[in-house]
């Protein structure tokens, strides 16, 4: 089955690839952007047996760094 | 006693066999390569050196991959028994990814790359790796990164700083860093990481030695102990 693990920057941490991508969306003439933060998805394909526990160890782990960090964790069907 | 260091190579380092020659050359004595899939380190060792580069592409995030490589394994063990650590660039990526040092090394504030010499500011002479400068000396080593904006939340920058654990700070604008940090600190004092290269500033050729009065710490701290 298929999880998808998004980890995104926690709030207050300055994320200056955001801000860039809002400056080019600025630039390309979108308005109404009010602010823009970037994260990442990482797609799992696992057996069915592989547990809640076991993909929250992954993302605390590896997948997301919890300093800076937070991850969402859901399976798709 | 002779010095006995190793520098560790991971798949992307790329200021490993710099960081070699520096320990060579300063300490006298024998630097061993290590590869990183090594589960081992040489026995004896007095330093280890993790140097600059982009471990493994910089894949997932800067250091992440190379945090959890077996080598990494028997650093951490050896860095609790008191092994001094230096982390540079990279290598302080790898540090924080590794839990040996606290915070987190984030894209640079302004985007770019910075590669050029920088200004520091020593902001203790009591530690192993500083003990040859004088606190609030100004010294002057290049950073070349593109993650070096160093990040951690406000308690631990106030305990950071209130245990003399900054190690050195930038005097001028470089990538946005928490308080201008550019190198730290672990509590016991034994592990460094910081982002500016000091092996490249080891020879009057190079521009200057700023950098070599670190390596000079090290070995007169080590071997006199």
């Amino acid at each position: 089955m298929k999880v998808r693990v998004y980890v995104s920057l926690k709030n207050g941490v300055l994320d200056p690839q955001g801000r860039a991508i809002h400056h080019a969306l600025e630039g390309l003439g979108f308005s109404g952007v009010n602010d823009v933060r970037a994260g990442r998805m990482i797609e799992l394909d696992v057996d069915a047996t592989v547990t809640d526990e076991a993909l929250d160890d992954m993302a605390r782990k590896l997948l997301a760094n919890m300093v800076i960090e937070n991850y969402r964790i859901e399976r798709v069907a | 006693m002779s010095f006995t260091a190793a520098v560790i190579t991971f798949p992307g380092s790329n200021c490993d066999r710099d960081m070699a020659v520096a320990i060579e050359e300063i300490s006298g004595g024998t630097v061993h390569r290590v590869w990183h899939g090594d589960a081992d380190l040489p026995d004896g060792l007095d330093f280890i050196a993790l140097p600059g580069g982009f471990s493994y592409g910089d894949y997932l995030r800067s250091g992440a991959m190379a945090a959890r490589s077996p080598v990494m394994q028997a650093v951490v063990r050896a860095a609790e028994r008191g092994v001094a650590v230096l982390g540079v660039c990279n290598g302080f990526q790898v540090l924080t990814e590794a839990g040996l040092l606290p915070g987190a090394l984030m894209r640079n504030a302004g985007i770019r790359f910075v590669c050029r010499e920088v200004a520091l500011k020593v902001e203790t002479s009591q530690s192993l790796f500083t003990s040859g400068y004088d606190a609030g000396e100004r010294i002057h080593i290049p950073v070349a990164h593109h993650d070096g904006n160093y990040y951690a939340d406000a308690e631990t920058l106030d305990r950071l700083e209130g245990e003399g654990r900054v190690a050195f700070r930038y005097a001028e604008p470089v990538n946005g860093s928490q308080r201008d940090i550019a190198g730290v600190l672990n509590d016991r004092g034994n592990v460094l990481g910081m982002m500016p290269h000091p092996e490249r500033m080891i020879e009057a050729a190079q521009g200057g030695t700023d950098g070599r009065v670190l390596f000079e710490s090290v070995v007169r701290g080590l071997v006199t102990a």
